[in-house]
């Protein structure tokens, strides 16, 4: 235990997710020996973080203004809706620069242990969106884990009502440079099962 | 297949053991606390990813150490394995395959089969049916070990659908947001339930017919014993599945009899807070003569019981793909008459190797005559 506001720092600084006490304890004492201009940028994003930054009234994902980047875009075809579960997927998407629609972000993925319901997830935005724009097909991108197939479900089953709407989810299989012996069964299970014809 | 070597650092009473050993019988023999047991229970782990006596990792790194390590390498046709396996409680393991990293240490099932025979089985006869579950799912994954993966998703699906039955029975009615998100928990539940079912099913109609000649090789003179798998379902089962020589178990079917079954007791389900149906409410029965085992068999018939069920694993895995399971006999012969002794004995000795632990010279029979090591106080020394 160190004395007063370093342990503080520590304390808080583990609370962190994917810190640990001996990474808080390192990234203290390396702050107590940085320059303080340095320590000021940090301050000062760290205060604008939470005032600065909102969610967007469309996608939910962050964003400064309003609406955000994409969503504000009008080169995006607003036909084609991309739902993730965090804004971190949407960076993820973004950065294949292969999808030219927008994105739905939910905030999570149904999880009862932790009481996260529909009620908690951006579902009745998205909902609602789909009624009132013109949107053709809707790509579930959840995260290929129990919770996030669940998602994709329920997604599903709330969406297939909606007449002239296609939904499709992102394919799961094997990763590209990998070799095929080293793939799980659960992976290459499913990549058999989703194969195409060429 | 056999192991050529084994060596543990930090795990249980063992600060550091290499052991070189060899195809055939290799006995282990010492006073009581030496730790053999824990020699044969890290040869365990590496088959099995847990051990047979404890639930959790955290009583198998010796005392004050962080981390323990099992090494072993197997030997399988001809064809030579290492597997590395580092255990840390609160963490998880690591695993390395000829030195190279896996992805997780689920990826090392399937390179060591063991088939282990220890004191703690009486609790498969006796204990709940739970111990039973755990036998068969535990054969399942030295079958298959894929059905590790489909063993440890159908946990987690039945955990958040419990969870959501207790906060949707709670305010029962006026949510019809929880009740379409338990459809699809069902769902899930039921997929995956059936690949776990029909597994189960399959495993037992296969394993049925070696269980039932062990147990007449062991006690000739007993009633009949008898395994079969129970469940809930069993009235909605199609004719066959689960019986030697029977329709195998097919998923797709057991899908749709799963949703069926979940639906009727969606009421009793809510009203629980729990998940009434599906494999983890099932039982794998034992019965002699005409009488269930549990609660009706002697202490030796319990005994042979147990052992006829790990002999006839041992049998079933021995004529199927994946390299003849190492035979592991912990401290079992002390406890069995002449005759059973003298059957474990012969199946033992026409092993591929197995590994025997006894406190004393006496209690290995003459048939079992290979490599003899003495364990005492931390070390082990080839005799």
């Amino acid at each position: 235990m160190y004395e007063g506001v370093v342990q503080d720092l520590i304390d808080e600084l583990g609370r962190l997710p994917g810190i640990g006490p001996k990474s808080a304890q390192r990234i203290a004492f390396h702050l107590l020996a940085t320059d303080p201009v340095d320590i000021g940028r940090l301050q000062d994003v760290l205060g604008k973080v939470k005032e600065g930054v909102r969610f967007c009234d469309v996608c939910g994902n962050v964003s400064e203004e309003e609406q955000c980047r994409i969503c504000r875009d009008l080169r995006r075809d607003p036909a084609l809706i991309c739902v993730v579960e965090e804004p971190k997927d949407v960076l993820a998407v973004e950065r294949t620069r292969e999808f030219r629609g927008r994105y739905h972000v939910l905030g999570g993925a149904l999880d009862p242990l932790s009481g996260i319901g529909p009620d908690q997830l951006r579902i009745k935005d998205l909902l609602s969106r789909i009624g009132a724009e013109e949107v053709t097909e809707v790509i579930i991108a959840t995260d290929p884990n129990t919770e996030g197939e669940a998602t994709a479900t329920y997604l599903v089953r709330m969406l297939r009502d909606f007449p002239g709407l296609t939904v499709t989810r992102l394919a799961s299989g094997l990763p590209m440079g990998g070799d095929l012996e080293f793939a799980d069964e659960l992976t290459l299970g499913r990549a058999l099962s989703g194969r195409r014809a060429l | 297949m056999y192991l050529r070597h084994l060596q543990v650092t930090d795990f249980r009473s063992w600060e550091h053991v290499d052991l070189p050993l060899e195809p055939g019988p290799t006995v282990l023999v010492g006073q009581n606390g030496r730790g053999k047991t824990n020699l044969v229970e890290a040869i365990g782990y590496v088959a099995t990813l847990g051990s047979h006596r404890v639930s959790t990792d955290a009583p198998l790194i010796r005392h004050g150490c962080e981390r323990a390590l099992v090494r072993v390498a197997v030997v399988n046709e001809g064809r030579e394995l290492t597997v590395e396996l580092e255990i840390a409680p609160g963490r998880a393991n690591r695993a390395r395959v000829n030195r190279g990293a896996v992805g997780r240490p689920r990826d090392v099932l399937g390179i060591l089969r063991t088939v282990l025979f220890s004191p703690e089985d009486l609790a498969l006869v006796r204990g709940d049916p739970g111990e039973r579950r755990r036998f068969l799912d535990e054969l399942l994954v030295l079958r298959a070990p894929r059905y590790a993966g489909v063993r440890s998703e159908y946990e987690k699906v039945l955990k958040q659908r419990n969870a959501l039955l207790k906060t949707a029975g709670k305010r029962r009615g006026n949510d019809p947001y929880a009740l379409s998100t338990l459809e699809v928990w069902d769902n899930h539940l039921a997929t995956v339930g059936a690949q776990l079912l029909a597994a189960r099913l399959n495993l037992v109609a296969d394993l049925a017919p070696h269980a039932a000649a062990a147990y007449a090789g062991v006690a000739p003179d007993s009633r009949p014993a008898k395994i079969a798998y129970r469940s809930r379902l069993d009235e909605a089962l199609p004719e066959g599945y689960g019986v030697a020589g029977g329709a195998r178990a097919e998923e797709d079917t057991l899908v749709e009899i799963l949703l069926q079954a979940l639906g009727e007791s969606r009421t009793a389900e809510l009203e629980r807070g729990v998940s009434l149906v599906g494999p983890h409410r099932d039982e794998l029965e034992l019965v002699l003569g005409e009488a269930p085992a549990k609660g009706y068999a002697s202490h030796g018939e319990s005994w042979s019981f147990a052992l006829a069920l790990r002999l006839g694993s041992y049998e079933l895995l021995r004529g199927e793909a994946g390299g003849e399971p190492v035979l592991l006999l912990d401290d079992v012969f002390a406890e069995l008459d002449r005759r059973r002794r003298a059957r474990l004995a012969e199946v033992a000795a026409s092993a591929e190797q197995v590994i025997v632990t006894a406190a004393v010279d006496e209690d290995v029979p003459g048939e079992l005559t290979g490599a003899r090591f003495v364990v005492s106080e931390g070390e082990v020394k080839r005799a």
